[in-house]
């Protein structure tokens, strides 16, 4: 009788343990700070700067949401994960967000129980290998020895890219980019695969960037996006117009620089929703009406995240490409805020 | 009247559980044993309930879906195309093989280094103290990792063994040449080394999916037949020996049978060797990426086995000393005086009796050393851990399952291990009558 009143109880204490973690919006907040999941340093995506404060085109990302959600773009941790370990992070709770050039997939979807809620960068996997070599398609790989970071869709594309086009090859797995870059460097292996952006942050981190060269093929979709646990739609939404908010302000010119500028003037009905200035979107989401306006403070619009991260005019030099506005030719579209 | 403590009348009461000695050991039991079984079955109902709140299962059907991935090396035939349970068994003959190597290595080099640090050579004795406590006590991780920078920067790059269009020209050597009479070329990447190959081999049985090869097999029963009669006719030596006094000259004897059916069965099947080599065009200029043919051996594997044998062996070392030392120093005094040289001395008195003091510290050696090989993810060498506890539970995302598997079969290499190294045990024990 004892015993099973004992058990009863631990098996309560067991299913709320379980059910306490559900609502992260009300856990970030009583916890005053954001646990964002980011790469381990991929130089214009996520990795700390000289000073230690962590930079990058992902992590502005997450500044923002801890901007609209606490008010500022500081009260962010950044837990690093590698490939291998970061969706386990994201599942047990260790991190709220998950912003880490990850691919949205649809086993990650729907088996590993994530939500993609946005797609931040459209990208696709390619190859680098050394200009010396005299290849100049990634058809021309008969045989060479790839570097590749384990626990990512590009282990799967790598392996059916050859397989498709029946030519062989021998992997060589390892754990992280920097790890990947030494074997690379060191010639352990001949080519270098992973997300063309990557290539690029990582080319530009080397001492001779001129003398490799990054493949025209480019052999898989990965679109990379926030991931958040699944079934906490809250907490999702909160995310998800987090971005949106910031494509809505490059759309409308708004830019860190005017923000104030136009809050005062602007007479745009979608601007002043976004703003906070009309009706109650902060609210409806279970923020307060200044939400979009702190994000946007925080690091600018989305084109100016890119722009200062990775765009043309950075040692990666990245161009938009996909990921220009759907109004430049782009794919990058906010359904309205209204 | 003096009756020595009589029994209560009263029979048993609940306080007799605590204050009665008689129960009380019984009652301390229980209550352990229930507080134990309280603890497991929390974690698992703890376990269950949050897999629930994620909306998660415990499914093992994930082993039978196709990995999708490539393993560098492969001791049985696995394509990307293979299970998820085939990739994982991949792994884990990866790891025994580091393993089994590994323990040989590791033994051989913590025999002589236990044996030789207590030589009477000052400098040998300095030299293997430096050994051992230089691998003792800096963590197994660093070891492995210096071992593999070292082995795979210093070695030239693939590239440096083509020739090119200009060599062919100007008839100059490629900057890297192979060793060995051409046969072994050593790159930042690996060993590549000449593969045996048969003209005309018997073929291959198809165990399950594992194929043998039946030409192996053959050689193998040949040689093991080959030391059978040699051994047979070392025995008939030894019986002419102890009759008439004079030993009978076998040494030709014991060559022809160990040799001679080898050497035969190799030509019969077409014995040759595939060497590793570019291919090249008509004009002589290499093509490709890496050498063709023959078996190329990759650094991690290499670096991985060198550090565990290393790390292991200076602990082994250590167990050996100790066992030396527990032999007492009459045995070697009486050894030399019925004119035993050294060398003999230790080979015929003394290790056999210190066998008996090291075969236990060595069994957990030879566990640590099993167990440290999961640390070859580090180096990228694929096995248990780098297959069904990497790549396998990160393209499934069933962590639970995976971590359970392979803490099942580590633990199962280890009880084997422990099992075998105690039969063993029990064999050269003393026997007290």
């Amino acid at each position: 009788m004892k015993k099973s009143v004992f058990l009863g109880a631990v098996a309560a204490a067991a299913l709320s343990a379980g059910v306490a973690s559900a609502a992260t919006l009300d856990d970030v907040k009583a916890r005053g700070e954001l646990l964002c999941g980011s790469n381990t340093g991929l130089t214009g995506f996520g990795a700390p700067d000289a000073n230690g404060n962590w930079v990058g085109f992902d992590v502005s990302l997450c500044r923002a949401v801890a901007a609209a959600v606490l008010g500022d773009p500081a009260k962010v941790k950044f837990v690093p994960t590698t490939g291998e370990t970061r969706f386990t992070a994201l599942a047990s709770g260790e991190v709220d967000l998950l912003v880490r050039n990850s691919t949205w997939t649809y086993s990650r979807d729907t088996d590993l129980k994530f939500d993609f809620v946005a797609v931040n960068y459209y990208d696709g996997q390619g190859f680098m290998v050394k200009k010396d070599l005299g290849v100049s398609s990634a058809k021309e790989l008969d045989g060479a020895t790839v570097c590749i970071q384990t626990g990512t869709t590009t282990e799967l594309n790598l392996a059916d890219f050859f397989k498709f086009n029946n030519i062989s090859y021998t992997p060589v797995t390892v754990q992280d980019d920097s790890e990947a870059q030494r074997q690379y460097l060191a010639g352990a292996c001949d080519a270098y695969t992973t997300d063309a952006s990557g290539l690029a942050a990582s080319r530009a981190t080397m001492a001779d960037p001129e003398n490799h060269i990054i493949l025209p093929e480019i052999i898989s979709k990965e679109p990379l996006g926030p991931a958040v646990r699944h079934g906490d739609n809250q907490w999702g939404d909160v995310v998800r117009w987090t971005f949106y908010a910031l494509l809505i302000a490059e759309e409308k010119g708004i830019t860190k620089a005017n923000i104030e500028e136009v809050a005062a003037s602007s007479t745009d009905p979608e601007v002043r929703r976004l703003l906070g200035l009309e009706g109650d979107a902060g609210v409806m989401m279970g923020l307060d009406n200044n939400w979009a306006k702190n994000a946007i403070a925080a690091n600018g619009n989305y084109g100016e995240i890119f722009e200062a991260n990775i765009g043309t005019a950075t040692p990666i030099g990245l161009a938009r490409g996909l990921n220009a506005l759907w109004t430049q030719g782009g794919l990058q579209y906010a359904p309205p805020l209204r | 009247m003096a009756m020595a403590s009589e029994a209560p009348k009263d029979g048993f009461r609940l306080s007799m559980l605590i204050y009665d000695t008689r129960f009380r050991s019984f009652t301390i039991q229980v209550i352990v044993l229930i507080l134990v079984l309280l603890g497991i079955a929390w974690l698992v109902d703890n376990t269950i309930a949050n897999l629930a709140a994620k909306d998660k299962d415990i499914n093992f059907g994930f082993l039978w879906n196709r990995a999708g991935y490539d393993i560098e090396q492969q001791l049985i035939p696995y394509t990307n195309d293979s299970t998820h349970g085939r990739a994982a068994i991949i792994g884990l003959l990866n790891t025994l093989v580091v393993a089994f190597w590994g323990c040989i290595f590791a033994t051989i080099i913590g025999v002589f280094a236990g044996v030789l640090r207590l030589s009477k050579n000052w400098l040998v004795g300095r030299l293997m103290t430096v050994y051992v406590e230089a691998f003792r006590n800096v963590p197994l991780l660093l070891w492995i990792i210096v071992v593999f920078v070292v082995t795979s920067e210093t070695a030239p790059q693939p590239k440096d063994f083509k020739v090119t269009a200009d060599m062919v020209q100007n008839g100059t050597e490629p900057a890297a040449q192979k060793l060995l009479f051409d046969t072994v070329a050593i790159t930042n990447r690996g060993w590549n080394i000449p593969a045996p190959l048969f003209e005309r081999p018997l073929g291959v049985l198809h165990l399950g999916s594992v194929p043998v090869n039946l030409s192996f097999l053959a050689i193998l029963a040949v040689v093991v037949g080959s030391i059978l009669v040699n051994r047979a006719i070392r025995r008939k030596a030894r019986l002419v020996q102890e009759d008439i006094g004079i030993r009978p000259v076998t040494w030709w004897k014991s060559l022809a049978v160990l040799v001679l059916p080898v050497v035969l069965l190799l030509f019969a099947l077409g014995f040759h060797l595939d060497i590793p080599a570019f291919p090249t065009d008509e004009n002589g200029v290499s093509k490709g990426f890496n050498f063709q043919g023959g078996i190329l051996v990759m650094h991690s594997f290499t670096a991985l086995l060198i550090a565990l044998s290393l790390y292991t062996g200076a602990f082994i070392a250590e167990a050996v000393r100790g066992g030396v030392m527990a032999i007492s120093r009459g045995q070697t005094e009486a050894a030399y005086a019925l004119g035993l040289r050294p060398g003999r001395t230790m080979n015929l008195i003394i290790l056999p009796q210190a066998l008996r003091v090291i075969i236990p510290p060595l069994i957990s050696q030879y566990l640590n050393l099993t167990k440290n090989t999961s640390l070859g993810i580090a180096v990228s060498y694929l096995d248990l851990r780098g297959t069904l506890g990497g790549i396998t539970l990160n393209q499934t995302g069933r962590e639970l399952e995976c971590m359970l598997l392979m803490m099942l079969i580590y633990l199962t290499i280890s009880l084997l291990i422990s099992s075998l190294m105690n039969a063993f045990n029990s064999a050269v024990k003393l026997k007290e009558r």
